[in-house]
């Protein structure tokens, strides 16, 4: 069993809720035990960023001080959360004086921090310290014949990520590990948009339209990311990207440990298929 | 011969490079060689007023006023395509950030684009409840950019609905007093100098 301190963020429990429905029971097969961090907060995300850095960094020490708490990794399955928190880490790291501002603001609050949690994304933890062999190891029902493209989007990879930041690999492995085809493409660790498909949709939109554009020519029969924006973007735009372009993508764009789920044989139900607005059950019933 | 003498910026130049190297992020911005890597990396380039390499030699030009009020900036993605490529470890992402901070601080943030406001709601629902209530946020932005664009998009918010992924009640910390008083201490102290 490995144990660790469980950071959802925001999203996961809202509008990525398929990915926050199917970590528990994907975690439990391959013996992880992630405890949730009490009372966590939101992590400022970029946008806080943009409006204020002390600020945002307060806001993201404040779980990072919950944290320290634990003793244990802190691990996020939220690419921006990842970035957020770990980038936070490493300011604070590299600039005393910022970091004495922050343990002031801390202070206001009556907490501390000391600066000792690591920061992990979950698809980090799956490839480094469950590896693609132990995943393997507990597939079931192996995905035989569907052809799978990995979607690693930006902030996993990017700007400190454990994988190439141009080339990523590992969500490869994993597809591979399940028994799938591993489609290889060129934009899978290209940008989706990201929340910038709210205020300049046009714009984000025609790059969601490059990416399926790239994925389908592959014969990706459906993708998987670990980003819950990403997946928003891919999915739930996808019939706005058709009305818009002119095209007519039909690809289910499955968060990471649904895909895991299945292959390890969990029912649909826990994995929260029906989540998924392009609806992954046609080509995911041959193995359900 | 003339005697060559190498002339220290001028103060409004200089002040403007500061503000920037003061933030987080900011402070490499003098060993840019002006390549364009970043621009040629950048997703959104096509869209910038200044793409990201002219907007690193407009700071170093002191064209304060011009680039606060440009759409620049405000269309960076931060996919750090450009930070991972920068042959002079730049961090031009942290860069377009601070200028973002360094833009509304100033009240000249610019019109010509909608992310100014996105930002400031998202912070607005963060800082409410300690958690981002992501529909009273995309509502909020909609009321105060282009309540028509919320029709547009009302097929997605539906599905997202249908399918249990926007739910109607935010999710607030119980820590709220003491997120609150972290979060003033912060303002008190102003902001990441």
């Amino acid at each position: 069993m490995k144990y660790y301190t469980y950071y959802p963020g925001c999203s996961a429990d809202a509008t990525a809720s398929p990915l926050g429905i199917s970590i528990p029971p994907v975690a439990k097969k391959l013996d992880i035990e992630l405890k949730e961090l009490e009372d966590w907060n939101c992590c400022g995300s970029t946008p806080y960023w943009s409006v204020d850095k002390l600020e945002a960094a307060a806001m993201a020490t404040r779980n990072l001080a919950l944290a320290e708490k634990k003793g244990l990794d802190l691990v996020t399955p939220c690419s921006n959360c990842f970035v957020i928190l770990h980038e936070t880490n490493n300011h604070l790291k590299k600039r005393p004086e910022f970091k004495e501002k922050v343990d002031k603001a801390l202070a206001a609050g009556k907490m501390k921090y000391d600066g000792s949690v690591k920061v992990r994304h979950l698809a980090e933890v799956l490839y480094s310290d469950i590896t693609p062999e132990g995943i393997a190891a507990k597939v079931t029902k192996p995905l035989k014949g569907l052809k799978v493209g990995a979607y690693y989007g930006c902030q996993l990879v990017r700007p400190d990520g454990f994988d190439d930041p141009e080339s990523p690999h590992s969500l490869d492995e994993i597809i591979t590990a399940l028994g799938a085809e591993d489609v290889d493409w060129e934009m899978k660790a290209r940008c989706c948009g990201s929340s910038l498909v709210m205020p300049e949709q046009k714009v984000a939109l025609g790059l969601v339209n490059k990416l399926l554009k790239n994925a389908t020519e592959h014969g990706a029969e459906c993708l998987i990311t670990p980003c819950p924006l990403c997946q928003i973007n891919l999915d739930a735009y996808q019939s706005v990207v058709n009305s818009q372009f002119h095209t007519h993508y039909n690809i289910p764009v499955l968060f990471v440990t649904q895909l895991i789920g299945v292959a390890m044989g969990i029912p649909a139900k826990e994995l929260a298929l029906s989540g998924n607005i392009v609806s992954p059950m046609k080509v995911l019933a041959p193995y359900l | 011969m003339a005697e060559t003498t190498v002339k220290s910026p001028p103060a409004a130049v200089k002040s403007f490079i500061d503000e920037v190297c003061s933030i987080p992020g900011g402070e490499s911005i003098n060993s840019c060689i002006q390549c364009g890597v970043c621009t040629g990396s950048c997703p959104t380039a096509n869209q910038w007023d200044y793409p990201p390499r002219k907007v690193i030699a407009m700071v170093r030009a002191g064209l304060r006023d011009e680039l606060l009020s440009s759409n620049s900036m405000w269309f960076c993605v931060s996919c750090y395509s450009c930070t991972v490529r920068c042959p002079r470890d730049i961090k031009p992402a942290d860069i377009m950030h601070a200028l973002e901070i360094i833009a509304l601080r100033s009240g000249k943030s610019t019109k010509k684009s909608n992310t100014p406001i996105m930002y400031r709601c998202f912070v607005d629902s963060a800082r409410g409840n300690g958690r981002v209530y992501e529909l009273g946020m995309m509502i909020k932005l909609f009321l105060k950019t282009n309540p028509f664009a919320a029709l547009k998009l009302a097929p997605v918010g539906l599905g997202l609905f249908l399918h249990k992924r926007l739910p109607l009640r935010p999710s607030r910390i119980k820590g709220m007093s003491g997120l609150k008083a972290i979060l003033d201490k912060a303002r008190e102290l102003g902001g990441a100098k």
